[in-house]
């Protein structure tokens, strides 16, 4: 079946993609994250002893599963494709820069708009810059910007990520060698019961797949193409959370006491910058470079790479957003924010963009 | 026939120069691409634009034809 040749289609994708984060969230995932890629990637990364950030460490089954769920769909409908060479030390930078800015927002664009369905007034401010960001790709991409042509490799490079993904899997429910954070520790201890995560997940993955869901390409196709396609699936998505959060009382209008957020405006802005201009040179946002790597491009694959090792960097170096909180009775209330490292860190990330947009053509383009 | 070779390459690189063919040429243009979502993506956007679209399959990639 196509998902993606019509609007319906495509918003009806979105509505189920919006249902199963419904269902995650209910069932036990962390406020307003029922599913964030660079969250999940981070906690991932975490397991893996990458960082040693004790609130998020843990293999999250949903990232595990969008991987396997698309490499799955795209071999059962003869959509996989084993391709690399399209500049992958560049995608492995991008797949940092993207971590790198979403974490100091705390969200990929994903969650972000999670966030704006639950009225965290926060991320309607972060999308901003996640639309400027956006913006600025696609004017390079109209300048003729491009990471050259990927090649077709043997069927098995691309079978590499979701096999490692699912050795993660394994080892997680398998031995005790990967960290988890303990309970009460922060976002990493609360999540939904590992067979509901992971069926999710393949499920998310096999309709994001086809119905080519990419939060950073709904928002260029319409400033490229006119085209409102990719848009309508967000738009699905979004309306079915926004009407789980009204519904179960998540929903709060306001900047404050949000779960999982802060208000550092500026930093919110430009770290959604670098994740929206990021993407667009990538060409997909966090999701969509975990559906491609499925579907067999190692590019894809050497970008989800990236995302792992820009958590790492992330949490090992303090560059990653720290979270509002309210006082308790040991603790004063904090506000939350990016340290000067991070602040630092996302204004680099944003210049390594200009220089990568800059400094990539496609043949034959002035 | 004006021909476009956008194989290999990432979104959204086959529309755009699929959409600049068209623009200079009246005559019909010939896109080749490798991957079934570009495909699905350039014949989309032809048929949005009025035109009549032809694909065939060669090996494992994709000619698409459009007039």
């Amino acid at each position: 079946m196509n998902l993606s040749d019509s609007k319906k289609k495509l918003a009806i994708a979105g509505i189920i993609c919006g249902l199963i984060a419904a269902v995650l969230a209910k069932m036990g995932n962390p406020a307003n994250m029922a599913m964030c890629i660079a969250c999940f990637v981070r906690d991932t990364a975490g397991a893996l002893k990458l960082h040693s950030a004790a609130a998020v460490q843990y293999a999250r089954p949903e990232v595990i599963g969008i991987v396997i769920g698309a490499f799955a769909i795209s071999l059962a409908t003869k959509e996989y494709r084993s391709t690399a060479g399209s500049s992958p030390m560049i995608r492995f930078i991008l797949g940092m820069i993207i971590m790198i800015g979403s974490l100091a927002f705390l969200g990929c664009p994903l969650r972000m708009v999670l966030r704006m369905s639950a009225g965290d007034l926060n991320a309607w401010v972060a999308l901003i810059g996640f639309a400027a960001g956006v913006a600025t790709g696609a004017f390079f991409l109209k300048k003729g910007f491009s990471l050259g042509r990927a090649h077709e490799t043997n069927f098995a490079s691309g079978t590499i990520l979701p096999i490692l993904m699912a050795g993660i899997f394994v080892l997680s429910v398998c031995t005790t060698l990967l960290a988890a954070s303990e309970k009460g520790a922060g976002p990493g201890a609360l999540h939904a019961p590992i067979a509901v995560s992971l069926i999710a997940g393949l499920l998310f993955g096999a309709v994001a797949q086809k119905s080519r869901m990419c939060f950073a390409g709904s928002i260029r196709d319409i400033i490229l193409v006119r085209s409102f396609d990719l848009i309508s699936v967000i738009a699905g998505l979004f309306v079915v959370m926004l009407v789980f959060n009204i519904a179960t009382g998540g929903f709060h209008l306001s900047f404050t006491g949000q779960p999982v957020a802060h208000s550092a405006h500026l930093w919110n802005i430009l770290g959604m910058y670098a994740v929206g201009f990021a993407a667009v040179l990538a060409g997909g946002c966090p999701l969509r470079q975990l559906v491609l790597a499925g579907q067999g491009s190692s590019d894809g694959a050497v970008t989800v790479l990236g995302l792992f090792v820009g958590a790492a960097v992330s949490h090992n170096f303090g560059l990653a957003g720290a979270a509002a909180a309210a006082a308790t009775a040991d603790k004063p209330a904090t506000a939350g924010g990016v340290s000067t490292a991070g602040q630092v860190a996302v204004i680099i990330c944003i210049a390594a963009c200009f220089l990568i947009a800059l400094t990539n053509k496609r043949k034959g383009t002035k | 026939m004006k021909e476009v070779d956008a194989r290999g390459l990432s979104c959204p690189e086959p529309i755009m120069m699929t959409a600049e063919a068209l623009k200079q040429t009246k005559g019909p243009v010939k896109v080749l691409v490798s991957e079934p979502h570009q495909r699905t993506n350039v014949e989309k956007y032809a048929k949005d634009h009025g035109k009549k679209v032809t694909v065939r399959e060669k090996g494992s990639e994709f000619e698409i034809v459009i007039e």
